[in-house]
This record gives structure tokens, C-alpha cells and sequence, in this order.
């Protein structure tokens, strides 16, 4: 057992764990932040991608005990007060899911994408979309909705940057 | 995933002891490769011993000579290296089309040089551009490190610090990826250097990544694609899986350097 201690979803956690948990099972278990899912734990499917100091990762193919002081983000933690994300809403408004099984690690991945893309001032277009989802699966849509509703939050993430300028 | 101890040492040196110590131990980076072997049950440390804690073993440093890659440096940080792009670009770019966006933010240049997974891309791009791997024992040069499949020069507790890449004169790499994985189906690295044209395949060879002295003669008589339409690839000397026989391998061979040869300009 370790003692990790982290901040997820911008709030202080701690716990004493077996060496051997998984991110995923950290927050599934421990936390019980159910929201980030399990899809082939074979890192694989990106169901299980949240962020780690800002970036993108599958929890399920890195141990909680190597993210001592780490601030982490699941899905849980991007509505602001009740407000979805507008890449939630976007996924909700392009009909970008079917079952929903993919869908936290499409929009965790959705966002870290756009975030990087305008960090960099490079141009965010379908081609690169459907580029970056390659390690995130969905076995209902088809992708089409996704790519859409990731392309329509990118130009609305813009503007919220924009505005809180 | 079996039960296992977790070191974070804070220098070489405290990393070398706590592997000594271990009953079974194993050196881990970005565990993209070594927490998925586990969760499988093919691997079982009973200790792991975590390198990325360690100051500078991460972090990109280019000079008039070349790219120097510490070897905690993720892939992600190598393909959005402006400096990395400037300097070599056939680097950056095979960086940025390693696995998936999320495995690029864990995976590491010394993981994967240290697994040399014959599909794996960056051992085309060490070979390839006669690159010298630096350990916390020696430096080793490309034509010594790769061994054999998933298997190197590297001793029992010896620790990639660094990889150095020298400039080339104009380099490409061309990787047909398969499909599920992306992994090299086969990959192609074609560089230019002081010493003559180097070309170096991975995903393709029955003892992983080699050079391919065929294309290597016909390249330095002639920097052209069109030098290469009848030079080979010996199939006999290539791997015969579920997604590719030898003879498809080496022609994607043969095509993926000829594209890597106009894409190298
Ligand atoms: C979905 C997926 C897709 C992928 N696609 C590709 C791809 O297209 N191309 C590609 O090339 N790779 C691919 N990979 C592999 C990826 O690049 C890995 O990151 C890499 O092979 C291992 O690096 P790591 O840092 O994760 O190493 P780890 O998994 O932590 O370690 C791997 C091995 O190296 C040893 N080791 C680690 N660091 C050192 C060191 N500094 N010195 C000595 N030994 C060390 C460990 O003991 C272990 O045996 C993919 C992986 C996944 C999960
Ligand atoms: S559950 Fe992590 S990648 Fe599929
Ligand atoms: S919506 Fe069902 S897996 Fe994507």
C-alpha cells in the first residue's frame, strides 16, 4: 500500500492504495467517479481517457500510485456550476452518441484536442479530427456526429476563451 | 494485474540500487507498453522502478550537431518540438504518428528504444539516421544497439539516459500503419547523411529493424525514386503474420521508400 495523494477535479483527494490500482480504478473505486469507463482495459478503446496535468491519458494503463501530485480532470469535472461544457452540449445538440458507452472519453479527448490545436494556432479541421480520435472507439455511430459536434465546440471553445479574455 | 512495488528514485544511481534489490524487478517510463503487458499477466515485476522522477532524463536540447531526446521525453513533446521540426523533421513527424493522442502523452522515447518492438517506429528513425543511444554505462551506436526482436544491446540494470540524433542532410519517414493498431505494417526511414544514404525498416524484418543495403547502393548512385524500381527487399528475410506475407511486406518496402525519398524533397 502507498499513500497518493491528488487533486481530481480540482479538489484535494487522498487515499492509501495498493501499488498495482489503476488510475481508472482509483477514481471508479476509490473516488467513485463512476463517469470514467472501462472499455477493453487493454488501452485500446479510450474509454477511459481524463486528463493529467492538462493532457490527455487512458487511466487504465497508468497506476494511480505514479500520479502523487497530479491534478487530474474526469468527465464529472467540466460542467462549470451546472453549465454543461460546450462540448457536452455539443455532443447533446449533433446527436454524437447512440449507447453512450464511448462518450466521456470522446469528450475528454474532444477537448484536449481543441485545446491543443488552438494553443498551437493550428486549424482544427475534419481531417484532424478524425486524426486525433484514433485512440477512442465507438462501436454505435459511426463517428460522423462526433466529428461534427467536436467541430462545432471547437468554434465555441474559441469564443469562451475569447470572452474570458 | 499481479500485486507489485513502486519505487520513484530521484537519481540513477538510487534507480540502479532499487533494482538490484528487487527479486524481479523492471524499469518503467510511460507503462504504455509495460502496465498493458502486466494487466495481461505476461509480465509480473515484483518491483517496478519508475525513471521519470529522475531531473533530466526528459527535455529536447538541439545544437549545430543535432537533436539530443532525453529519454523520459514523451512522443507528444518530440512531434510538437519546434526545434525538433526544424532540425528534423522526419523526426517530429514520425513522433506525431505513434499510436494515438493519448498514448503519445505517456509513451517515451527510451520506453520504447528499450522494448524495440520490431513494429515500433522509432528504431527505424535511430538506424536510420545513425543515431547513438546514451546509457548510464556507455553510448551505444545504432548498428550495435538493435539486436533482435524485443530484444538489445542494453546489460541488466543499464538505463537509457539519452538518444542523439545527428543532422542529416534531408531525411523522410514513410510508415503504412496497420490499421488497429498503428503499428508499422512497415515503416521506412530515408536519410541522406555525410556518410552516404541510409535506409532503415521497421515492421517488417524477421529480427526487427535493419538496413536495407539494396536500396542503400541504389540510393547513393542515384537520389531518386525511380533508382529504386528494381531494387528489393529479400522476402526470406522478412515476417509472415495474419496481416501481411513477405512478399507484401517488401513491396510496401519498396514503395514506402520511394515515397520517402520525394518526401525528403
Ligand atoms: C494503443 C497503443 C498504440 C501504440 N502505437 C504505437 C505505434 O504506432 N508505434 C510505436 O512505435 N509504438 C506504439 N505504441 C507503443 C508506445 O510507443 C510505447 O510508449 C513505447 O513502446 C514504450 O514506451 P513507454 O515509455 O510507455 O515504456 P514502458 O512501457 O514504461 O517500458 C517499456 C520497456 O522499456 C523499459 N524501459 C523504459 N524506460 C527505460 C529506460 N529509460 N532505460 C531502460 N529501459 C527502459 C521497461 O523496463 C520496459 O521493459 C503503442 C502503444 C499503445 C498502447
Ligand atoms: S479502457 Fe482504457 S483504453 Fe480502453
Ligand atoms: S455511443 Fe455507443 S460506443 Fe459510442
Amino acid at each position: 500500500m502507498t499513500k497518493v495523494s491528488m487533486k481530481v477535479n480540482g479538489k484535494a483527494v487522498s487515499r492509501d492504495v495498493p501499488d498495482n490500482t489503476l488510475l481508472v480504478e482509483f477514481l471508479r473505486e476509490q473516488l467513485r467517479l463512476t463517469g470514467t469507463h472501462v472499455g477493453c482495459d487493454t488501452s485500446q478503446c479510450g474509454a477511459c481517457t481524463v486528463h493529467v496535468n492538462g493532457r490527455a491519458i487512458k487511466s487504465c494503463t497508468q497506476l494511480a500510485v505514479s500520479l502523487e501530485g497530479a491534478e487530474v480532470t474526469t468527465i464529472e469535472g467540466i460542467a462549470n456550476d451546472g453549465e454543461l461544457h460546450p462540448m457536452q452540449v455539443a455532443f447533446n445538440d449533433h446527436h454524437g452518441l447512440q449507447c453512450g458507452f464511448c462518450t466521456p472519453g470522446m469528450i475528454m479527448a474532444g477537448i484536449d484536442m481543441v485545446n491543443r490545436y488552438q494553443a498551437q494556432g493550428k486549424d482544427l479541421t475534419e481531417e484532424a479530427i478524425r486524426f486525433e480520435l484514433e485512440g477512442n472507439l465507438c462501436r454505435c455511430t459511426g463517428y460522423h456526429n462526433i466529428v461534427k459536434a467536436i467541430d462545432d465546440a471547437a468554434g465555441k471553445m474559441t469564443g469562451m476563451a475569447r470572452a474570458a479574455e | 494485474m499481479y500485486q507489485t512495488k513502486y519505487h520513484r528514485p530521484a537519481s540513477i544511481d538510487d534507480a540502479v540500487a532499487a533494482l538490484a534489490a528487487a527479486e524481479d524487478g523492471k524499469f518503467l517510463s510511460g507503462g504504455q507498453t509495460l502496465l498493458a503487458t502486466m494487466k495481461q499477466r505476461l509480465a509480473a515485476p515484483t518491483d517496478l522502478v519508475d525513471l521519470r522522477g529522475i531531473p533530466g532524463m526528459s527535455g529536447i536540447t538541439v545544437d549545430a550537431d543535432g537533436v539530443t531526446i532525453g529519454a523520459a521525453t514523451i512522443h507528444a513533446d518530440v512531434a510538437a518540438s519546434p526545434e525538433v521540426a526544424a532540425a528534423i523533421p522526419a523526426l517530429a513527424a514520425l513522433a506525431s504518428h505513434i499510436g494515438d493522442p493519448a498514448v503519445r502523452h505517456m509513451g517515451t522515447i527510451g520506453g520504447s528504444l528499450a522494448n524495440n518492438d520490431p513494429a515500433a517506429d522509432y528504431p527505424a528513425a535511430v538506424l536510420g539516421l545513425n543515431g547513438t543511444v546514451i546509457t548510464n554505462q556507455r553510448e551505444i551506436p545504432a548498428e550495435e544497439y538493435f539486436v533482435g526482436l524485443f530484444t538489445t544491446a542494453l546489460e541488466e540494470g543499464e538505463i537509457i539516459k539519452a538518444v542523439r540524433f545527428p543532422r542529416p542532410k534531408r531525411a523522410a519517414y514513410q510508415k503504412f500503419a496497420q490499421p488497429a493498431s498503428r503499428f508499422a505494417l512497415v515503416g521506412v526511414l530515408v536519410a541522406e547523411t555525410d556518410d552516404g544514404v541510409r535506409v532503415a525498416i521497421t515492421g517488417a524484418g524477421s529480427d526487427g529493424v535493419f538496413r536495407a543495403g539494396a536500396f542503400e547502393a541504389a540510393l547513393n548512385g542515384d537520389f531518386s525514386a525511380g533508382a529504386l524500381d528494381s531494387a528489393s527487399v529479400d522476402a526470406d528475410d522478412l515476417m509472415n503474420d495474419i496481416h501481411a506475407t513477405p512478399e507484401y511486406r517488401a513491396h510496401l518496402a519498396r514503395v514506402l521508400a520511394q515515397r520517402a525519398v520525394k518526401a525528403a524533397g
